[in-house]
């Protein structure tokens, strides 16, 4: 047992499992001599060789094309794509292949391959460093979507993707990569893809949320006198519904949070399966607190975009008061 | 200062059995066995043929849009002749004589277009990727699948092809790009058909050539007749032994022409003369093998008469057997979405024809729970 932040749980899981799987090979850019940006892939290439952690040209699309070749032909590659908002010259390659290649082949060819990109806001970044596409993907069948929102999660989470036989886009909350640290066992553990986690119980509201949100959430409920059950999702898709109805058919009400602009945000999918499943339970509106559908802003007012505990607070009093 | 020269080069051409009948003995002879000659020709008449069959299936309803790829049968084919049975073939759409030359079953073909995903469950043992829709992305598998074989320490390259009209997409920079740096041994062929549907290749590249392209990735580059079926097996040879001995890729242009339609839905009379078309059919890469075989007693045309019957009848039985493969059940399209069903997939599988309120009956009133629970059943009961 060791005291880790999200970026160290990381960085063991992958030592881990590539420890056990030499089928494992990373690439992206910058990852290789310096680590990547963030210090994930730190003393990989040294400790595994050029071969299986390597630095690409700077092309998303190309990093994920060469992983999907890469998967097909027996790998399991894990292609690091430097920040969220560049992920957008990958999304034809994500979209157009590497999530239909086991449907449209049915089954003969297969595209094992776990993405890991940084994601969100809260760092004080540059434009397009910032952003929260995880509903992009998870409207996009063939894929799973996956966001830990700790380091022992974030551990368990990917060591499982490590082991997935379809492609997952693996986001990592970069708000919170040093911000929490936690007890994560070096033992061999993995948490079950499209399982949430029920953070902490209560009866008389429920609050979904993911990724660095999480954090904010714990906050809110911390200063509260009400009993508020929290629920981590861990994966967007697929998306842990059960999990979902049975807390709301239980406290009858429902706070989601999540960075993501509001509009066909993974939150307007939810409140849909709320209402689908526990409409004669529901005492209030499901409510959103989200991102705004704006362009993230750049860093001065980041603050003022992001949801925060405040935010959620309000949203908790107001949901109970309905 | 003198200005001196950062680089320099010049593009090669080959042709080795031209339009005429010369032949070029120093390059073809001995390049291609007198009875390999034949089985080649014979495989660029029956894909021509089957070509013909799409079409009539496409026009009496029996398929949907389909690609011909009339005129372009030696290149491809001229590559897979040379390569080892391992190498990977990661095409495009307009690869037919190649494919079926590694032992990719017709039916598979003719199934992708008759709307079937069954097609691109092409057989492993054959190491052909399933035919790539969306322009200029395959040719980073190809290197991807290379690389993958280069770890596990196996002798294989890969043969990828693409158009004229697909090197404009970025992919195809990200490919060559990463192929050359990174060392994967790739064989880039770049089909100048001349026409991305209504597209002139003049306005896919302004350049003298488009094996020039190559260049700037520094990869050897080499432009070949590619209705010449003995320069597009000379320039693969030369490619492959290259990219196999140094790991580094390689750009092949081969010249050829789209003698149809870009597909069954495209009316190429609206935008390209039809004395253009008439020039490139004097070009046929088919008629030009007969011509010669005929000239070196290798063929005639009592052989031809029984080639013709027998394509006939085994493109008939390759139809037929896509025609009859069983319909899939109503819900086949869900099984392959992920190795394992996420449990949401299964509830919208089994209730399929009801809505999402039926996902979930409970909240419904009692007679609508009860049929959507019938439904259900119904859906799901072969499961």
């Amino acid at each position: 047992m060791a005291n880790l932040n999200l970026v160290q749980a990381i960085n063991l899981a992958l030592i881990q499992e590539m420890e056990k799987n030499d089928g494992i090979v990373l690439l992206g850019e910058d990852i290789g001599v310096n680590g990547g940006v963030f210090r994930v892939t730190e003393g990989l290439q040294k400790r595994f060789g050029n071969a299986r952690v390597f630095d690409t040209p700077l092309a998303e699309s190309g990093i994920i094309g060469l992983s999907i070749g890469m998967a097909m032909g027996g790998l399991h590659p894990v292609p690091e794509i430097q920040f969220d908002g560049f992920l957008g010259p990958a999304y034809d390659q994500l979209v157009s292949h590497a999530a239909r290649m086991r449907s449209r082949t049915r089954g003969a060819y297969t595209v094992p391959m776990t993405v890991r990109v940084p994601v969100g806001g809260g760092i004080h970044a540059p434009e397009l460093h910032s952003e929260s596409p995880e509903a992009i993907y998870a409207h996009t069948p063939g894929l799973k979507v996956v966001m830990p929102s700790s380091p022992y999660d974030a551990k368990g989470l990917l060591v499982a993707c490590l082991r997935e036989p379809d492609p997952v886009i693996f986001f990592e909350p970069k708000r919170i990569y040093r911000a929490i640290r936690e007890e994560v066992p070096e033992d061999e553990y993995t948490l079950p893809l499209g399982k949430a986690r029920v953070v902490c119980e209560g009866t008389e509201l429920t609050i979904v949320s993911w990724g660095a949100s999480v954090v904010q959430c714990m906050q809110a409920i911390e200063k509260s006198e009400r009993s508020i059950e929290l629920i981590d999702l861990r994966t967007i898709y697929p998306f842990d519904v059960d999990a979902v109805a049975e807390s709301v058919s239980k406290t009858g009400r429902c706070v989601i949070v999540h960075e993501a602009p509001l509009t066909c945000g993974f939150g307007a999918e939810i409140s849909a399966r709320i209402m689908e499943r526990c409409f004669l339970q529901l005492e209030a509106p499901v409510q959103r607190v989200a991102g705004f559908d704006t362009t993230m802003p750049y860093y001065k007012m980041e603050l003022e975009y992001l949801p925060d505990a405040p935010r959620v607070s309000r949203a908790i009093e107001d949901c109970l008061a309905y | 200062m003198p200005i001196t020269t950062a680089f320099e080069t010049k593009i090669e051409h080959i042709s080795i059995l031209d339009d005429k009948g010369n032949f070029d003995e120093k390059l073809g002879k001995g390049l291609i066995p007198d009875a390999d000659l034949v089985k080649l020709y014979e495989a660029m008449v029956a894909c021509r043929h089957l070509d013909e069959v799409a079409f009539r299936l496409q026009r009496s309803g029996r398929m949907g849009t389909y690609p011909q790829n009339m005129g372009q049968e030696a290149t491809s084919l001229g590559a897979a002749y040379v390569l080892r049975k391992d190498d990977w073939l990661v095409t495009c759409y307009r690869e037919n004589c190649g494919l079926f030359w590694r032992g990719v079953p017709k039916e598979a073909i003719l199934l992708h277009w008759m709307g079937d995903e069954r097609g691109n469950a092409m057989p492993r043992p054959h190491f052909a990727t399933p035919i790539a829709v969306p322009l200029g992305t395959q040719m980073l598998h190809a290197a991807g699948l290379t690389l993958a074989a280069k770890y596990r320490g196996l002798d294989r390259i890969a043969c990828t092809f693409f158009g004229d009209g697909a090197s404009s997409e970025g992919d195809f920079h990200e490919a060559c790009n990463f192929a050359s740096t990174l060392e994967i041994p790739v064989v880039f062929v770049l089909q100048n058909n001349f026409w991305a549907i209504s597209t002139p290749s003049t306005r896919n590249s302004a350049a003298p050539t488009f094996a020039q392209r190559g260049l700037s990735y520094g990869m050897p580059c080499l432009q070949v007749d590619g209705n010449d079926l003995f320069a597009t097996v000379y320039a693969t040879k030369l490619a492959s032994e290259y990219t196999r001995k140094t790991n580094k890729p390689y750009f092949i242009e081969m010249v050829t022409y789209r003698l149809g339609d870009h597909t069954t839905a495209d009316d190429a009379k609206r935008y390209r003369e039809q004395a253009e078309v008439d020039m490139w059919k004097g070009r046929d890469p088919i008629m030009r093998i007969k011509n010669f075989m005929i000239a070196r007693k290798l063929w005639d045309e009592t052989k031809e008469a029984a080639l013709l019957e027998r394509v006939a009848v085994e493109n008939s039985e390759a139809v037929a057997r896509a025609e009859n493969i069983a319909t899939p059940h109503h819900d086949e399209f869900f099984d392959a979405m992920y190795e394992v069903l996420p449990a949401d997939l299964v509830i919208q599988r089994d209730t399929m024809h009801t809505h999402s309120l039926g996902q979930d009956p409970s909240q419904l009133p009692a007679e609508a729970r009860e049929r959507a629970a019938q439904m259900s059943a119904a859906a799901a009961n072969h499961h």
